[in-house]
């Protein structure tokens, strides 16, 4: 399991968590390079569905910031 | 964070940039100035120049590099930094060697070296000065060792060895061995408040803060452990949430603040350490070694720019800046000509910009007959019919210099993206948000007939919306965009990893590349504005807006909930520089009842509100008999200001020899201070504390102030000032130094040792732990003076009703805390005064000036264009249900009865789609965020990808 390298979707929303995840990177935070951000308006705009979507093709993780 | 700023002028069609050009005279009178400008001889015409590059690859010649201050080198030929504006090289006659390679090489025929020495001439109405400072070159302080020691540096320097872009890439090293430092020290004022050695009696503002988040910035470079001390008199972190950072550096990440007086700095011979000699806080001399030694040096009028001021006939105060009066803070000497930035005074970006928004304000409230007329008329293409063509996409990924280029490889992300479905163009550059790249997209959108844009670079936040103007601008419906953000979300933060953030940056291009596909043309609606606006609060701040507003021609209505105008500036009585406040006031409230454009409602309160911007509506209730009145406008200003501390501490409210700084200068008014021995006065008095943890930026220069009246009534009376830091920034600094060359007596104390007050019958006797004889010093006063901090007045009906955010504080949040200071986060609503945060009265009449500027530049426009991302619904097959009702945030989704339907008004939808994603029947769509065009990015990411 050590090699594991888990799959993460991150649904983030626009005004909070994009913006922060876009000032993690102006202060060069590092942070391990499994999550692939998806951007949304709002985290309430992301539909179970997305989720299940993403779960059923294999992602290991679905994050919802916002 | 310039740099969108940068484009934006280079591509506004009001702004006519002139480089490399001095002013030699200005003839005329306000309304129609003559300019005679010297055109200096560049020797690369900038409009044929494409800013490639070649001909500074190929010079032979290498130049001192003005740009990183000396520390690298560039070529004869150049471009000061990569994103500047125009992006055009010049040629450095100083030490170009005429070896004729830059010509030979040029693509664009651009290099002309008989270029000469030009003179032009333009006629225009009002003139700004904001020719700014430079730091204080400190090789005269002998002391200091700057100039004998290499690595000690200016912090103009040190800010270029942290840049990216700077000589040593980011990296954290000093100059003599590019070792990288494990202790700095930073000495503060360098060229401020320091008469004898170099006449500048000025505090420069700004030092303290970006020695803060120089060593802060320092220590997330550095790879190990950095030991970070700042040596100052003062920490004077005034601003509007600075204390918090201040606090942070020295609590959270270590960084040591020393009280201290610096004797020398001398050289470890053949180590290049440095030992600084200091006299610490009780005086006693003491040593300590650092690798590198950073000078905060202060901002300086440039000669020439006094020059030139002086020219023109503009006068200056003793310091070079441009003598401005209290009360009209950007008005200069002559008729018709503003200034703003550290030319007017020391200030930081902030400040800078709030009066470059009252400059603009002023130069253009002297011309508002003419508005409009001498503008081209900007011409959008009409939009190209896309709607039946397949997908044609382009994708540009960005080096961002290094940024990206440096740990991705953009080459190979380039090639991926061209093997991806659609992708019929792809290509990268260096910087793909500068002049020259826009250009470049647009010709290539034309020539590939494009149909989709993919940019891949840093953030949609900062950048997204100035490349769908270049869709725009060449016929391409601006929806048709998407990003992949591999700097912000990728190469910075995978940077010790480059085949990780070269996969990721795949990744996140093919995501991008799936959703630009089913990217759907949409047309934004657009709204006519009201040309009307609300000002609320009739305190200084908000007069002065009305009466921008109403000298701009608009139609405006103050409100005010007390009985009349003035605020909280009616119990005070002179500022510092001697300006009478009352005298003001009364001129000011008269000046705005008497104005044609502005209505003033007294004892008003807001009731409702609905509306967006450009078409507000507002309900209140007026007068004694609470009267209702709806109100339609454009724009909201907020200027509901703040009011004096009613302190809890120090006897106060149980003694009445205990006053609060307002209250003795009543006292001085009335009485004098003819009957006192002596005064004491305690700062800090809630504020710097843990309920108010932010500085209230006013204090020190108000005790300041009552202690030169005082000794200036009876100078006999002993006054004595017991603070932690004396805080008087910028031209302050001067009434600061006569206050204790008059014989007032500042004693520091430590937040956590605070004097103590005890009431005796014929005195008060406050004690206070002396920093220098290290014990108890007792004083016995007639009267203690608290200088009470601001607190934000009570907005909760305004803050809750309009959907206004504040602060822990109570102050309402603008829309960036350095370059939109007088925006709020909605459009169409600003800020200024005491609303935004503590000030002086002459910051908030800029700023007031600055609200009115800002809102001129909305309601001078007949119409704005609206989001097209917001939700639809499909009535046919809604079934009512009111979920989206129940579920949006901002209550827009309404039932109408008459048409027995779901309505979406888009003016007011705020495009989140929590509606689109809770509808049982989804029948709500949003666009640009439809189902598809999000589905698509996780397929692509999850079934595309290789395992």
């Amino acid at each position: 399991m050590s090699d594991f390298e888990p799959k993460i979707v991150g649904f983030l929303c626009n005004w909070c968590a994009y913006g922060g995840a876009d000032l993690a990177g102006v202060s060069r935070l590092q942070y391990p390079p499994n999550l692939r951000p998806v951007r949304v308006m709002c985290s309430g705009r992301v539909d179970p569905l997305f989720i299940i979507q993403a779960l059923k093709e294999g992602a290991d993780g679905v994050l919802v910031a916002g | 964070m310039i740099s969108p700023k940068l484009v934006e002028v280079g591509r506004h069609t009001n702004i006519e940039l002139i480089t490399c050009s001095e002013v030699k005279d200005v003839e005329g009178d306000p309304g129609n100035f003559a300019v005679t400008l010297s055109n200096h001889p560049r020797y690369i015409d900038p409009v044929k120049c494409t800013g490639c590059g070649e001909c500074a690859r190929h010079c032979p010649v290498t130049a001192v590099n003005g740009y990183n201050l000396k520390l690298d080198d560039r070529r004869a030929t150049y471009i000061e930094y990569a994103q500047a504006v125009p992006l055009a090289f010049s040629i450095d006659t100083d030490t170009c060697i005429g070896c004729g390679l830059c010509e030979n090489m040029c693509i664009a025929k651009a290099v002309e070296y008989d270029d000469t020495e030009r003179e032009t001439r333009l006629t225009v109405g009002s003139v700004v000065m904001a020719a700014g400072s430079r730091g204080f070159d400190p090789s005269g302080l002998d002391y200091l060792g700057y100039g004998r020691y290499p690595n000690v540096v200016t912090s103009e320097e040190f800010e270029r060895i942290l840049s990216a872009s700077g000589p040593y890439f980011g990296h954290l090293m000093r100059p003599l061995d590019r070792e990288e430092p494990k202790r700095i020290a930073w000495l503060q004022c360098v060229g401020s408040r320091d008469k004898n050695r170099c006449g500048n009696g000025y505090c420069s503002s700004v030092c303290c803060m970006y020695a803060v988040k120089e060593a802060m910035i320092a220590k997330e470079h550095a790879h190990g452990d950095l030991d970070c001390v700042v040596f100052n008199m003062d920490m004077r972190t005034f601003g509007k949430d600075y204390e918090l950072y201040y606090n942070r550096a020295k609590d959270k990440d270590g960084v040591t603040f020393l009280k201290a007086r610096i004797h020398s700095v001398t050289e470890v011979p053949d180590r290049g350490d440095l030992i600084v000699k200091y006299a610490d806080d009780t005086g006693r001399m003491q040593e300590e070694i650092f690798s590198m030694v950073v000078l905060s040096i202060g901002l300086q009028v440039q000669p020439d720019a006094a020059e030139l001021a002086q020219r023109l006939g503009i006068e200056l105060n003793e310091y070079n800046f441009v003598k401005t009066d209290t009360f009209a803070p950007v008005t200069t000497s002559r008729p018709g000509f503003y200034t703003c930035g550290v030319l007017q005074g020391p200030k930081d970006i902030p400040g800078s910009i709030t009066e470059a928004s009252a400059a603009a304000w002023a130069a253009g409230a002297d011309l508002v007959e003419g508005r409009g007329t001498d503008i081209p008329k900007i011409e959008v293409p009409e939009q190209r019919d896309v709607t039946q063509e397949e997908p044609r996409i382009g994708v540009f990924v960005c080096n961002c210099g290094i940024n990206i280029g440096g740990i991705v490889d953009v080459p190979a992300v380039r090639e991926y993206a061209a093997t991806l479905p659609g992708v019929a163009f792809s290509d990268d550059n260096l910087f793909t948000c500068s002049q020259d790249t826009q250009d470049k997209i647009k010709d290539v959108i034309t020539e590939h007939r494009l149909n989709r844009v993919v940019v891949a670079s840093c953030s949609p936040k900062t950048h997204a919306a100035m490349f769908m103007e270049t869709l725009e601008a060449c016929g391409l419906n601006k929806y048709l965009f998407e990003m992949a953000n591999i700097r912000n979300q990728n190469s910075w933060i995978h940077s010790a990893d480059s085949d990780v953030a070269t996969q990721k940056a795949k990744d996140l291009v093919r995501m991008s590349v799936a959703r630009a596909a089913r990217l759907r043309t949409l047309n934004e609606k657009v709204v006519p504005i009201n040309k009307k606006a609300l000002v609320i609060g009739g305190g200084i701040a908000g007069m002065n807006a009305a009466i921008g507003l109403g000298d701009q021609g608009f139609e405006t209505v103050l409100l005010e909930r007390e009985s009349e105008l003035g605020g909280f500036a009616r119990n005070l009585h002179h500022t510092i520089e001697g300006g009478d406040i009352q005298a003001y006031v009364n001129e000011t409230v008269d000046k705005v009842n008497a104005h044609d454009k502005v209505e003033v409602i007294t004892k008003a309160r807001i009731t409702g509100a609905e509306g967006f911007k450009g078409s507000f509506s507002t309900e209140i209730e007026m007068g004694e008999a609470k009267e209702k009145r709806a109100i339609d406008h454009g724009v909201i200003l907020v200027a509901t200001g703040a009011n004096e501390y009613q302190p809890t501490e120090f006897l106060y409210g149980e003694d009445d020899r205990v006053v609060t700084q307002v209250e003795l200068t009543d006292r001085l008014h009335d009485k004098g201070a003819s009957d006192l021995d002596a005064v004491v006065m305690i700062q800090c008095v809630g504020s710097r504390n843990e309920e108010h943890e932010n500085c209230s930026r006013i204090c020190c220069q108000s005790a300041v102030k009552n202690a030169l009246e005082i000794k200036k009534q009876s100078p006999d009376t002993q006054v004595f000032v017991l603070y932690r830091d004396i805080r008087t920034y910028g031209l302050l600094e001067d009434y600061y130094t006569e206050a204790r060359e008059k014989g007032v007596i500042f004693i520091r104390f430590d937040k956590d040792t605070p004097p103590r007050v005890t009431a005796e019958a014929d005195a008060l006797r406050v004690t206070v732990k002396d920093h220098i004889l290290q014990q108890d010093v007792e004083i016995r006063t007639d009267l203690l003076a608290l200088s009470a901090g601001l607190r934000a007045a009570d907005t909760d009906d305004v803050s809750s009703i309009m959907k206004f955010n504040r602060n822990p504080e109570g102050y309402f949040i603008e829309a960036h805390v350095k370059l939109r200071p007088v925006d709020m986060p909605s459009e169409g609503v600003f800020l200024c005064g005491t609303a935004h945060g503590p000030k002086l009265i002459t910051e908030t009449i800029a700023q007031a000036q600055a609200a009115a500027s800002r809102a001129t530049t909305f309601l001078a426009k007949d119409a704005i264009k609206l989001s097209a991302i917001t939700a639809k619904v499909d009535t046919e097959h809604c079934v009512k249900c009111l979920t989206c009702v129940r579920s949006c945030p901002f209550g827009v989704p309404q039932f109408n009865t008459e048409k027995m339907e779901i309505e979406i008004n888009e003016a007011l939808c705020h495009g989140c789609g929590v509606c689109t994603a809770v509808c049982p029947r989804q029948v709500i769509g949003l666009s640009f965020y439809e189902d598809d065009q999000l589905m698509c990015k996780i397929d692509a990411l999850l079934d595309a990808e290789v395992v």
